[in-house]
């Protein structure tokens, strides 16, 4: 235990450290030029925190202009003219004014977005044949109707453990609904291992096909929420071939 | 005498026309004779030359993502406490909703029937190992501010986190499900230090009847956004 409390230690100087380190660095980066916009309704207000709870302490006045440090979430931490920080929501920095005269244009995404997005990367959990599953995917947009997917996953199950990889076309009926439905068509293969409290039982890969459905919902941001069904049908060396239920829910990234 | 006063006329004439012609520039009259000019195309008055100015705006830094380390005790069921080391990865998708990738690592200790029964080991060294992978959804349910001493506010934030995972512990993959609640005590506007309490939960089968282990974390960290 003595050993133990002398190892916690030196993780927390280690922690320590590494916290100082990284207090200097900031002010080397403060060289950088900062976007400025001007105050172009009577007053622009500052929040002491980066959340709607914050107290506002202070405020900029109309024709004044302020830098952006930087932006977290939906809230800018501005810099006045005397120096003074704080927080500013989107929806006030969306009415100060460029240099060039135009509206400070915030980028947010939209449904729009959602529809005709390329890429997008996700994560989804659900349960496989009665044992647990959690997937990662990422996703290729041919065109809005058409994507193609590429998929890990992880099978952990009471009597054994699996990898699960596979490829697969999805077809968006409707790819410009907020909740759009879609079909999906694959083909992989998953790797068994029979879990180390079992006797027998020995590893073997087998190929698997796959069709399923299910819902693409658009969240917030650049976020969605996915639902899906997945019908599997293992290819086994034995005389029948297993099939296998799938379902799973989870959120995914687009870019 | 007719001649005389046509000669006194004419070179009156001569005089009067020749002064005129050099003074004719003196009004601003010249301009009808530079004809070369109607060459241009009609309509062209001015040929501007000024190239449009091209303001290249600075860009925005975005700091959403929060990436930190963190130390603490893990008490694994039935196999005493041990130092847990972990690493953190977070998004921040909107003031309150946040998501984050967790790693952690413990190396478990004795059951009590290992320690009673003198030599008999239930697991080999690699086997007591215990690494857990997390993707867990948070929420910061208490934003608020600290204040130390007089002049010096921090901002903070209480947040409970949910989530799902793969922990590597007694030779077997686990599903594990993680919940807790943990408290982010802004330094900077960009360093944080972090106090975590969480549950991680999974089915074990390692004494014949499979039963939930709940292990216990309690942790402190640092993170910093980017």
């Amino acid at each position: 235990m003595v050993r133990s409390f002398a190892r916690l230690c030196e993780w927390f100087a280690v922690a320590v450290l590494a916290a100082l380190a990284v207090f200097a660095l900031p002010a080397a980066a403060d060289d950088e030029p900062l976007r400025q916009v001007a105050v172009a309704e009577p007053y622009l207000e500052l929040h002491t925190g980066p959340a709607r709870g914050y107290p506002i302490f202070h405020i900029v006045e109309r024709g004044e202009s302020v830098s952006i440090v930087l932006q977290r979430t939906d809230w800018y931490l501005v810099r006045g003219a005397d120096g003074t920080e704080g927080w500013a929501n989107r929806d006030q920095m969306e009415l100060t004014l460029t240099r060039t005269g135009e509206n400070f244009v915030v980028d947010r995404a939209n449904l729009d977005d959602f529809t005709n997005a390329r890429w997008e990367i996700g994560a989804l959990a659900g349960d496989f044949g009665g044992a647990n599953v959690v997937s990662l995917y990422g996703s290729y947009s041919l065109n809005p109707y058409v994507s193609v997917e590429a998929w890990g996953s992880q099978i952990l199950g009471n009597f054994s453990n699996g990898w699960m990889g596979s490829v697969n076309i999805v077809q968006e009926t409707w790819p410009d609904w907020r909740i759009s439905p879609f079909f999906t068509l694959g083909a992989g293969f998953i790797r068994t291992e029979p879990k180390s409290t079992i006797v027998q039982g020995e590893d073997r890969t087998d190929q698997i096909g796959h069709a399923g459905a299910g819902f693409r919902i658009y969240a917030t941001r650049r976020f969605l929420l996915r639902a899906e069904f997945k019908s599997y049908v293992v290819f086994t060396s034995r005389d029948d071939n297993e099939e296998v239920e799938e379902w799973k829910v989870g959120f995914a990234y687009f870019f | 005498m007719e001649s005389r006063v046509r000669i006194l006329f004419l070179t009156t004439a001569v005089l009067l026309s020749s002064g005129c012609a050099a003074t004719k520039d003196l009004f601003g009259l010249g301009d009808d004779e530079a004809a070369p000019r109607t060459a241009e195309p009609p309509g062209q008055v001015i040929d501007p030359e000024v190239v449009r100015r091209e303001i290249k705006e600075p860009a925005i830094d975005r700091e959403n993502f929060e990436v930190g380390g963190y130390v603490g005790v893990m008490s694994v069921e039935d196999f005493q406490s041990n130092i847990l080391y972990g690493a953190r990865l977070a998004y921040h998708l909107t003031e309150g909703f946040f998501v984050e990738g967790t790693i952690g690592q413990t190396d478990a200790g004795e059951t009590s029937y290992e320690l009673l029964s003198g030599g008999a080991q239930l697991l080999s060294a690699s086997e007591r190992q215990l690494t857990y992978y997390n993707l867990s959804v948070g929420y910061n349910v208490l934003p608020g501010e600290g204040f130390v001493g007089d002049s010096r506010a921090y901002n903070t934030s209480l947040y409970i986190v949910a989530g799902l995972g793969t922990t590597q512990f007694a030779g077997d993959d686990r599903f594990s499900v993680n919940f807790g609640a943990g408290y982010r005590f802004l330094l900077t506007d960009s360093v944080a230090l972090h106090i975590d309490f969480r549950d991680l939960l999974f089915d074990m089968d390692l004494f014949g009847e499979e039963k939930t282990a709940h292990n216990l974390e309690a942790t402190v960290g640092v993170t910093v956004f980017f």
